[in-house]
This record gives structure tokens, C-alpha cells and sequence, in this order.
């Protein structure tokens, strides 16, 4: 007898709809759009710093507004769920040994928090003194 | 199948992924909620402050290579994400994401020359 | 034991007969302690016999019974019916070909696994005189996890890569690579890299997880992916920075 397998075609643009777990991922990997316009905002920002007071002066008023604020805070959000899930997956990528056991993973998150606590306060204070 | 040039692409991506979990959501507060809203010294973000605080050459390098690698990492994460959602013109979708982020790096580039 | 009612939707499809795929819905009879496969059993013997599909060792070793059960690639023999409220919709695994009912091809996953060579490569051919290999149990702690697997293709089911790109090797067969590239007694990860290394490997993945998520033994193959990159790159910017090492 001869083969006649039925092929099922996946929906190549909806996929991600099917699962919860593919709804989590195409978030954290539309997080990268908002971060990249985050960071040409900021570039931006220091092209018209090199440009001079008044060009700095007039970048810096066009980020006010409620635009500004929804971008910003839509941009927050999904920044901090970039660092929620990148900092999630650090044992799978980089899991540790100490004396010959594995590490747990939950510590190796942990400390990552950890770091991210300490470098967020000492860009606060930078910007605060 | 060959070599593939993956790893400096996704070396930059997985640099850029570690620099932005630490750092984006620090500076998205301190730019866009804390300044605005009042809640840092009114000259955190001022003219003075920033243009003393890109002179020296150090502080130069630390923003470029932060601005660098957040944008490659943005860039590379957003040409998968197009594949994912069904767009398959690849050469034309790199164009864009990897052109967008090498624009940004120039005009970074040329920004902290000129501070 | 008190004896309930289950209904399962299963997914039918005869090559010789359907040109599209239907449901079927059976009535069981089930225990407290049946899984699907149990329930799947009772409709072969009891209801219908025409019913197809693969299972051998009801105790989750032998990789043969994966479905996917109300949208979840599962072992049918891993999953118990008291855990679902409801109907219960049994399909084959997805992103393969389907032979018939619950059968799929497999052909594809066979052809990429050998591609990545899952066993010990030797440079040279060792004689049994030469003695046995000496592994520590830390050595093997490193690689342990990845021996688990049972190709039951869960991993491939879930894997939204492995369904958008045909040429995908895929999370088992790359896991495999990572378990023996990692074993002290192999020698082979550059003559794996070609296939391990290329867009069509480790490149292929994006880092979804979901094969991680529904693997019954724990192998996560999701990890053994993202250190295989980790591993490539740092070669790659090696080649660069001691040329000389090239292999």
C-alpha cells in the first residue's frame, strides 16, 4: 500500500494565538520594538545635545505631552518585562556549578534581581546628585 | 551547509539583551517619569549637566557601547519577531531592522564626536 | 472503584478513504487511575477497531504514545483522565505528517537526528584492551539531563521553529548533539558543528521555551540550545582571535 500523509499547514502569522506560552513569547519579543525606539529617542536626544542649548532645549520639550507618557509608559512596561524574562532563562543559558552541584536556578535569578537593584539605585543617585 | 555569521550578530544580540534588562528600565524612569514629573533636582537632565558629563572620553565610550548594543539587540530580536509573524521577504526586513540600527550607530557616532 | 463516563473527540484520518481528517467521539467507561492511553485502549478493544496508533510501554520510557491532548503535546499514558473536566480532543502530534489517525510520520526527525551524529565519535578506533573509558560522576553530572530523552517528539510538537521552518533541525536532535559534544569520551563536536552551527541548527531557534515546557523527562532541550550558541560563539570570536588554533 502506498504512503498518503495528511499535511496540516500551520498558520504562518497567527500561530502565536494558539497558546498562552506563545502569547508570553511574542511579548517579550515585541518588547525589543519599544526598546529600540527608546534608544533612538535617546540617540536623537544626543544629536540635538551636540547641536546645541537650544536644539537640546526644544528635543527635550517635544518628549512632553501625553504621546510622550503613553509611549513611555508602554515602553516601561514592556522593558521590565524584557528583564523579567531575560533575567528567567539565565540558568538554562549559563547554569553554574559550586563544588561539583549545580546551582539552583532560582538563585542564579535571584542574583541577577540582585544586580539590577543595585545598578538601577546607583543610576537613581547618579541622576539625583 | 558552511559557516554561519550568526555568532557576531547573535553575540550582539545576547550583549545587547543583558545591557538593556539592566539598564532600560532605570534610564525609561529616570528620563521619562522622574525628570518630567518633577521628582530629580530640575537640572538632572539640563543642558549644563549633560554636555559636562559627555566630555570625558570614558563616559563617551560607556553611552556609546550601551546605545550600541541595546540597538542591534532590538534590531536582531525584531527581524526574527517579522519571520514570526509570517513576513518572509528577509532580505528586505534585515534591510530595515540592521539599516535602522546601523543609522542610529552613525548618528551616535557623530553625536559624541561632536560633544 | 467508582466507575465514570469520559468522552473523547478523537482525531480519525484513512489514507485509503478521507481526503480530510474528521473527529470521532467514543464514550468510555474509565477508572480513577486511567490516563488517555487507557481510555484509548478500552476504544480499540471494546468500540473500535480500526482505531490507529502507536504505544508500547504504558510507563513513559519508551517515547511511543506522544498526542496532543485538548491542544497540549502529551504521552497519552502519562496523562490521567481525572485530570480533565470535560471532553477530551485527542489529535496526533503536531508539524507532521499524519500516516493515519493517530500515527504520524516521523521520517524527517529520523533523517536530522542522524545528521547531528548521536553517539561517541572516536578520532581513534579504541580496542578493547585499551580498557574502559573513565568518566567521574561529576563529568557525567554535566550531561546527564540530555541522556533522558526518549525521541517521543513532544519538543517538535510544540516547537513553533520546527513549524515555520521545514529546514529546522530541531530541539531533540540538537539536544542530543549538546549531550554528546558535552561527554568526556567523545570527540566529535567539531564534526558535528556543521550541521549543529549552521542556520538551519542552533540558528534556527529562537528561544521559545515550549519544548522545554511539555518534555516529559525533563531534558530541556531549550537550554542545551542556548549554550550550544553560547559554545559556537565564543569559537567563532576565538577563530579570530587565535587564528592559529583553527581547526
Amino acid at each position: 500500500m502506498s504512503r498518503r500523509p495528511y499535511i496540516r499547514e500551520p498558520s504562518k502569522t497567527r500561530w502565536w494565538l494558539e497558546q498562552p506560552r506563545y502569547v508570553r513569547y511574542m511579548m517579550r519579543e515585541i518588547s525589543a520594538l519599544f526598546i529600540g525606539i527608546y534608544a533612538l529617542i535617546l540617540v536623537v536626544g544626543l544629536v540635538q545635545l551636540s547641536r546645541g542649548q537650544a536644539a537640546y532645549e526644544k528635543f527635550l520639550a517635544s518628549a512632553e505631552g501625553a504621546t510622550g507618557l503613553v509611549f513611555a509608559a508602554l515602553a516601561m512596561f514592556f522593558a521590565i518585562y524584557h528583564t523579567y524574562s531575560w533575567f528567567q532563562v539565565t540558568p538554562k543559558a549559563m547554569p553554574l556549578t559550586y563544588d561539583g552541584k549545580p546551582v539552583p536556578g532560582a538563585i542564579i535569578i535571584a542574583a541577577h534581581w540582585f544586580g539590577f537593584v543595585i545598578v538601577s539605585a546607583a543610576l537613581w543617585l547618579l541622576a539625583r546628585s | 551547509m558552511g559557516a554561519s555569521k550568526k555568532p557576531i550578530i547573535w553575540g550582539l544580540f545576547a550583549a545587547g539583551g543583558t545591557v538593556s534588562a539592566f539598564l532600560v528600565p532605570v534610564l525609561i524612569l529616570i528620563t521619562c517619569f522622574a525628570a518630567p514629573l518633577g521628582l530629580l533636582p530640575a537640572d538632572a537632565l539640563s543642558y549644563e549637566r549633560l554636555t559636562e558629563l559627555t566630555q570625558h572620553s570614558f563616559n563617551k565610550l560607556v553611552i556609546f557601547g550601551v546605545l550600541f548594543l541595546v540597538m542591534w539587540h532590538a534590531a536582531h530580536r525584531m527581524c526574527i519577531t517579522a519571520h514570526d509573524l509570517g513576513i518572509r521577504n528577509d532580505k528586505l526586513v534585515m534591510f530595515v531592522c540592521y539599516g535602522l540600527a546601523a543609522i542610529g550607530t552613525l548618528l551616535l557616532v557623530l553625536a559624541l564626536l561632536t560633544l | 472503584m467508582s466507575e465514570r463516563l469520559v468522552e473523547l473527540e478523537i482525531f480519525r484520518y484513512d489514507p485509503e478513504q478521507d481526503e480530510t481528517p474528521r473527529f470521532q467521539t467514543y464514550k468510555v467507561p474509565y477508572q480513577d487511575d486511567w490516563v488517555v492511553l487507557d481510555a484509548i485502549n478500552y476504544i480499540k478493544d471494546e468500540l473500535d477497531r480500526t482505531l490507529s496508533y502507536r504505544w508500547s510501554c504504558h510507563m513513559a520510557v519508551c517515547g511511543s504514545c506522544g498526542m496532543v491532548v485538548n491542544g497540549e503535546p502529551v504521552l497519552a499514558c502519562h496523562t490521567f483522565l481525572r485530570d480533565y473536566p470535560g471532553k477530551i480532543r485527542v489529535e496526533p502530534l503536531h508539524n507532521f505528517p499524519v500516516e493515519r489517525d493517530l500515527v504520524v510520520a516521523m521520517d524527517d526527525f529520523i533523517d536530522k537526528l542522524g545528521t547531528v551524529k548521536p553517539y561517541i565519535v572516536a578520532k581513534e578506533e579504541r580496542d578493547v584492551d585499551d580498557g574502559e573509558y573513565l568518566q567521574t560522576p561529576a563529568e557525567l553530572a554535566r550531561f546527564k539531563q540530555y541522556t533522558a530523552c526518549i525521541n517521543c517528539l513532544l519538543c517538535y510538537s510544540a516547537c513553533p521553529q520546527y513549524a515555520l521552518t521545514d529546514s529546522f533541525v530541531g530541539p531533540a536532535a540538537l539536544a542530543l548533539a549538546h549531550r554528546y559534544n558535552l561527554d568526556t569520551r567523545d570527540e566529535g563536536r567539531s564534526a558535528r558543528e556543521d550541521v549543529v552551527a549552521s542556520n538551519e541548527g542552533i540558528w534556527g531557534c529562537s528561544f521559545v521555551g515550549a519544548c522545554s515546557e511539555v518534555c516529559p523527562k525533563s531534558v530541556d532541550p531549550a537550554a542545551a540550545i542556548q549554550q550550544t550558541k553560547i559554545a559556537s560563539t565564543g569559537d567563532y570570536f576565538m577563530k579570530f582571535l587565535m587564528p592559529w588554533k583553527r581547526k
